[in-house]
């Protein structure tokens, strides 16, 4: 899963660095070359990275909660199989950004501390509860429909160990999708009680959904920085279009109803015309006031500090068992 | 259900209700790693579960199927060993469980590979090999948990008291083991337990910990007598299979 | 909350496809020692039969190349072209060469 960056942050402030460095790392950029983590960077570059892959893999890591909360009440064997190693490829995804993001020098350590203070963002997504095993197939259906959306551009990212991590990601999640809407048409298919499920796990989902792609492109900032970087390879608008106009036929195919009156194919664009994004919702939730946000935080930090005699007792154990060793030589 | 069903639906049952004890950590381990490994537990555990309650409905031949059997009997009728209903606790309560059952797992598994029955044989090669990795993994923590910190080993001393009173049942022997075991389709359980206690001591050791004293043992959860927790497990896991009769997923 | 040195130190994972092939860098796990980097390495790399072998060091231990010395590292091989069979010409009746 995936989050666009939804900080709405300050454009990156100007550091003295060197032009000529500068005209270099730029040249590279633009001719679509790998930067490594031991190339020289601008300082911006940088740190915007550090940011959107750090935001990135929180949001692999909150996502799992959400999904989660059904892996106990999975209705069948074959359910709670496909779920529980769906949210298992998240914690590994997750990993894998992690992973990338401490290539630039920060730890994970630093990072996670960030988020459970608050201080860093994740996907407003999963601030939204799941209440029914419907919520289980949209969210595989819709939001990591969304996530590939936003992924697959960025496995030919600028920063090689991104790239690398996005084009392992994207592998793992082709399953992710597919699996969700095999849920939706099952359900749709299903007995009525069913259906009224996916149809309402339908209306609840679509609009967080859209909002995954992140604001309008005349309110984000970093939009034209981050495409020349090659952080970012097509705007939070295309990619919303791009959604809609493969997703309605989707819902449309199991004969669920898109919960937009203003949905209508425009034969002169080619595309759906849609209705507006509730923005100020999508704010309210970046910055915390999502509907759940307080459980998930919660529970992240329920889960790190819970954990953290056992991380110690590792860790403790492993010096202890190397200072024997070395004593015995 | 005849004997060699009912030995099918035990295995089936213990695979099943560790399977769903360990899914409850999934987003919540102490670390993300662990998070992976303890994921990779129970799914081998569900994908266990899942082709004994199959072979246990084939072979009982009442046209239930895996679902069926998971997901519509009540606590009297499950046959899971008490061990694995046990809750979670602490970290080190759920290795204590896990490091205990692994063990049984491995050297069950090895034996069932023999059975007459080919269909018990191929499922025991396939998950003796998921097990064994299991029984190391658990082990490793035992070891680090024991001779870790002072904390860390008061929890696994504390996880291990928790759980060893439901060791014994683990190779009790009762009628349809006896039968299958006659049958040549079973494993004579009674006969792993040396070799079990051979493994723990060796792991407990390397742990600085002593072994649990013997105590009086808890039984009954083959016929059926189980623990308060696993009717809070069941109505967890049978909710929307209970709660929308006739529905399929 | 955290400090940094209380981290479990990093690894550096190296996974062999199949027989025959040498590992490859896959990625990094964090783990207190280096039996539990190969099972985290195992748990995280290799849950879809990705790999037969597995090779996991601490990614402190790396020395690299210093980007900054790439051009007299690598670009002094670059006119050495009679290091290359198509380097020669040799007659096209001319067989097992």
């Amino acid at each position: 899963m995936h989050t666009t960056d939804m900080s709405g942050n300050k454009k990156a402030e100007a550091v003295a660095e060197d032009p000529a460095k500068v005209a270099a790392f730029e040249r590279r950029v633009a001719n679509d070359e790998f930067i490594e983590p031991k190339d020289w960077m601008p300082e911006a570059y940088r740190r915007t990275l550090v940011r959107q892959m750090s935001q990135h893999a929180h949001s692999e890591i909150v996502g799992m909660l959400p999904e989660g909360n059904w892996i106990s009440r999975a209705p069948s064997l074959r359910r709670k199989a496909i779920l529980l190693a769906k949210v298992q490829d998240e914690a590994g995804h997750g990993l894998y950004l992690y992973s990338a993001a401490e290539t630039l020098g920060t730890s994970r350590d630093e990072m996670t501390e960030a988020l459970l203070s608050g201080k860093a963002k994740y996907s407003t997504i999963f601030n939204y509860p799941t209440l029914t095993w419907a919520d289980i197939g949209a969210i595989g259906w819709l939001v990591d429909g969304a996530a590939i959306m936003n992924q697959v551009p960025l496995q030919r990212t600028s920063y090689g160990p991104y790239a690398r991590a996005m084009v392992r990601i994207c592998k793992e999640e082709s399953f992710h999708q597919r699996q969700g809407y095999e849920i939706m048409m099952h359900l749709a298919a299903g007995t009525e009680a069913q259906q009224r499920m996916a149809q309402d796990a339908l209306n609840r989902w679509w609009w967080p959904s859209l909002m995954m792609f992140g604001p309008p492109d005349d309110k984000s900032p970093n939009t034209e920085q981050s495409m020349r970087w090659r952080i970012k390879r097509d705007t939070n608008d295309e990619l919303r279009q791009k959604f809609v106009d493969i997703t309605v036929p989707q819902a449309e195919a199991i004969g669920l109803t898109v919960p937009d009156p203003a949905l209508k194919w425009n034969e002169a664009r080619g595309a759906y015309d849609f209705g507006d994004v509730d923005w100020e919702e999508f704010y309210a939730v970046v910055k915390g006031e999502g509907p759940v946000a307080k459980e998930r935080m919660q529970a992240r930090v329920k889960a790190w500090d819970d954990g953290a005699w056992v991380r110690d007792a590792a860790r403790v154990h492993a010096e202890k068992r190397a200072a024997a060793k070395l004593a015995a030589e | 259900m005849d004997a060699i069903a009912t030995y099918a639906l035990r295995l089936g049952d213990d695979s099943l209700i560790l399977g769903q004890r360990l899914g409850e950590w999934c987003g919540h381990a102490p670390a993300l790693e662990v998070d992976l490994s303890l994921a990779n537990v129970a799914l081998d555990q569900v994908g266990q579960a899942t082709h004994f309650l199959a072979l246990a409905g084939e072979i009982e031949g009442k046209g239930r199927d895996g679902d069926k059997l998971a997901f519509h009997r009540d606590v009297m009728d499950f046959t899971n060993c008490l061990l694995v209903e046990q809750p979670n606790g602490d970290f080190a309560q759920t290795i204590a469980r896990q490091f205990l059952f692994s063990h049984y797992q491995e050297l069950l598994f090895a034996a069932l590979m023999a059975s007459k029955d080919a269909r018990f044989a191929a499922i025991a090669a396939k998950a003796v090999k998921e097990v064994t990795y299991h029984a190391t993994l658990a082990s490793d923590w035992v070891v680090r948990l024991g001779d870790g910190t002072e904390e860390s080993r008061a929890r696994m001393v504390e996880g291990l008291e928790w759980m060893w009173r439901f060791a014994d049942e683990l190779f009790a022997m009762d009628d349809v083991d006896a039968a299958a075991f006659a049958a040549g389709v079973g494993v004579d359980k009674a006969a792993l337990r040396e070799p079990w206690d051979q493994r723990i001591d060796a792991v407990l050791a390397d742990a600085t910990l002593e072994r649990p004293a013997a105590r009086r043992p808890v039984l009954g959860g083959r016929s059926g007598r189980h623990s308060e927790h696993l009717g809070h497990l069941l109505s967890d896991m049978q909710f929307l299979q209970r709660a929308y009769p006739g529905a399929t997923w | 909350m955290s400090d940094a040195s209380k981290e479990w130190p990093l690894w550096e994972v190296f996974l062999r496809g199949k027989g025959g092939l040498s590992h490859r860098h896959v990625g990094s796990v964090h783990a207190a020692d280096a039996k539990m980097a190969v099972e985290h390495a195992r748990d995280t790399y290799t849950r879809r039969m990705e790999g037969v072998s597995l090779w996991v060091l601490p990614s402190a231990a790396i020395t690299a190349s210093d980007p900054g010395d790439a051009a007299a590292l690598f670009e002094p091989a670059e006119d050495k072209v009679y290091r290359h069979p198509t380097f020669y010409k040799i007659p096209d009746g001319i067989t097992h060469i």
